[in-house]
């Protein structure tokens, strides 16, 4: 089958980006959408021209690493399936696809499908641990955990952290990813001594990326790989306003925001992107 | 240290934003329930409605009362609202080429828009109703009277009916949203609170937009 490809072209954070169009010819249904893109990229060397730079680990849908959007859609028209487990088979010959990156003032574009998730990872380390001592593996029933609670924990811990959330989300909000962090060890035992100053941190760090709020869209639920559900922002927001109200929660714990240049320079307005220009400030990057 | 007060510690957060918004939400739905209820006294006759104007006017205390709290509920919501409409526009500053919404409804997406539509219809319709100023035939205490002077005219009915359906769109999604906000809702309870969030919200846009039509056709008069 024959597909044609938008794909959005940014040689790195600082230029501007557009769309360029592609034809594979040669497309078998039973290729995944990213061994497409390598038979593009395999051709595109051939030319003599720069491969479409997309991330990608696994290839089996448990990683998270790979994600964008394709004619709008998060991980594309396949539910309950990150991109690297979309197949061919799914779409129809003469399609034209536009793939373009996630879009968040959090999530920094570094090149052509390449964004920077480091603020997810920042949000788990301002309190998506437990740091009691937990000793030994212990044995099987030592501490009961109802089978409803050990059941939802898992399908929270599901979250791979692909921020196609963030991606779908109309406010660019980080809820759903925050919340099923906050939502997996909440409802364990070992996750309790920590629980209200968790949800104050990991909520603040949050905001701090730049994320927006949560408007209970829904969109983050459905188009999320891992299926997590929207009642774990619920719960998020359970915790937090009972934080709110406890005396024993604390103050929060933030990790700051790592201010790259590049994340300054995708909140300016085009006109003021000259003096951004790595060049001429060596010493920012 | 000193803490900062609970509500300006909510306030400051986005959660806590919206669990302000789901609050103030409720107790401005609690009025439109009870305001549509007075007014669909409106079909027993002008006597009936006239004498239930004077009688929520008995006590000045009560009445102001009353109105201080909604309006400070009002100023909370809108204020909240605008905000958090402002930060949306912070967090995603490149728009997509593309985006195809696959699971939400309008209702959701344009909360902020059905909202301001209904802001200015609340401004308008004090100055109509409760002031008289741009009511073309104002009469103090004759509130039967001032409603067919308003729905007497095709532009009086439309901004009406216009504004009910904004309101109708509004409680769809934020009937339900609310509760998630505050964190009460659970995936057991979700669908059966979307199921009352759109009866509330056609129950209560029927309820409203019936009163012009009424009049419109004649059966109020």
């Amino acid at each position: 089958m024959r597909i044609v490809l938008e794909i959005w072209r940014q040689r790195d954070p600082w230029a501007d980006g557009r769309f360029v169009r592609y034809e594979v010819g040669d497309v078998n249904e039973h290729m995944s959408f990213l061994e497409m893109l390598d038979v593009l990229n395999q051709a595109l060397v051939r030319r003599g021209e720069m491969p479409v730079a997309f991330d990608s680990d696994c290839r089996e849908g448990i990683c998270g690493t790979c994600g964008f959007l394709v004619n709008g859609e998060a991980h594309g028209p396949l539910r309950n399936a990150t991109i690297c487990q979309t197949h061919m088979r799914h779409f129809h010959d003469g399609d034209v696809l536009r793939l373009e990156p996630w879009r968040a003032a959090a999530f920094p574009v570094l090149r052509d499908l390449v964004v920077d998730r480091g603020a997810l990872d920042r949000i788990v380390a301002a309190g998506g641990y437990v740091s009691v001592r937990t000793g030994g593996a212990p044995d099987a029933n030592a501490l009961p955990v109802p089978k409803t609670d050990a059941d939802r924990a898992m399908e929270a811990a599901a979250c791979i952290g692909c921020g196609a959330c963030v991606a779908a989300c109309p406010n660019a909000s980080a809820a759903l990813f925050t919340g099923a962090k906050i939502t997996h060890l909440s409802l364990l035992p070992q996750g309790q001594p920590e629980r209200p100053l968790r949800v104050r941190s990991m909520t603040e760090q949050a905001r701090a990326e730049g994320f927006g709020h949560c408007t209970s869209i829904g969109e983050c639920a459905a188009v999320c790989p891992a299926g997590i559900q929207l009642e774990v922002i619920a719960r998020m927001n359970r915790d937090f306003l009972r934080a709110a109200f406890s005396r024993a929660a604390g103050e929060p714990l933030t990790v700051l925001p790592v201010t790259s240049p590049m994340r300054r320079y995708e909140a300016q307005p085009p006109g003021a992107r000259e003096t951004a220009d790595p060049a001429e400030e060596p010493a920012e990057r | 240290m000193p803490r900062p007060s609970r509500a300006a510690a909510l306030w400051s957060s986005p959660i806590g934003k919206k669990a302000l918004m789901a609050v103030t939400g409720l107790v401005l739905f609690a009025y439109v329930v009870g305001h549509l209820l007075g007014n669909l006294q409106v079909f027993q006759g002008a006597a009936k409605l006239d004498r239930y104007a004077e009688l929520l006017r008995i006590s000045p205390t009560l009445l102001w009362s009353v109105r201080a709290v909604l309006l400070l509920a009002f100023l909370v919501h809108v204020a909240a609202g605008l905000q958090l409409s402002v930060l949306r526009r912070e967090a995603r500053p490149v728009d997509y080429a593309t985006y195809r919404p696959v699971a939400s409804t309008p209702a959701a997406r344009g909360m902020i828009w059905s909202g301001l539509l209904i802001l200015g219809f609340v401004v308008y319709h004090l100055l109509d109703l409760t002031l008289g100023v741009v009511n073309p035939d104002f009469r103090p205490g004759q509130v039967y009277h001032n409603v067919l002077a308003t729905f007497g005219r095709g532009l009086g009915v439309a901004i009406y009916v216009v504004a009910m359906i904004a309101l109708g769109f509004h409680l769809w999604h934020g009937m339900w949203s609310l509760f998630q906000s505050l964190g009460l809702a659970t995936r057991r309870s979700l669908p059966g609170l979307q199921r009352f969030a759109v009866t509330v919200a056609w129950l209560l846009a029927i309820g409203f937009t019936a009163i012009p039509l009424a009049v419109v056709v004649g059966v109020v008069r």
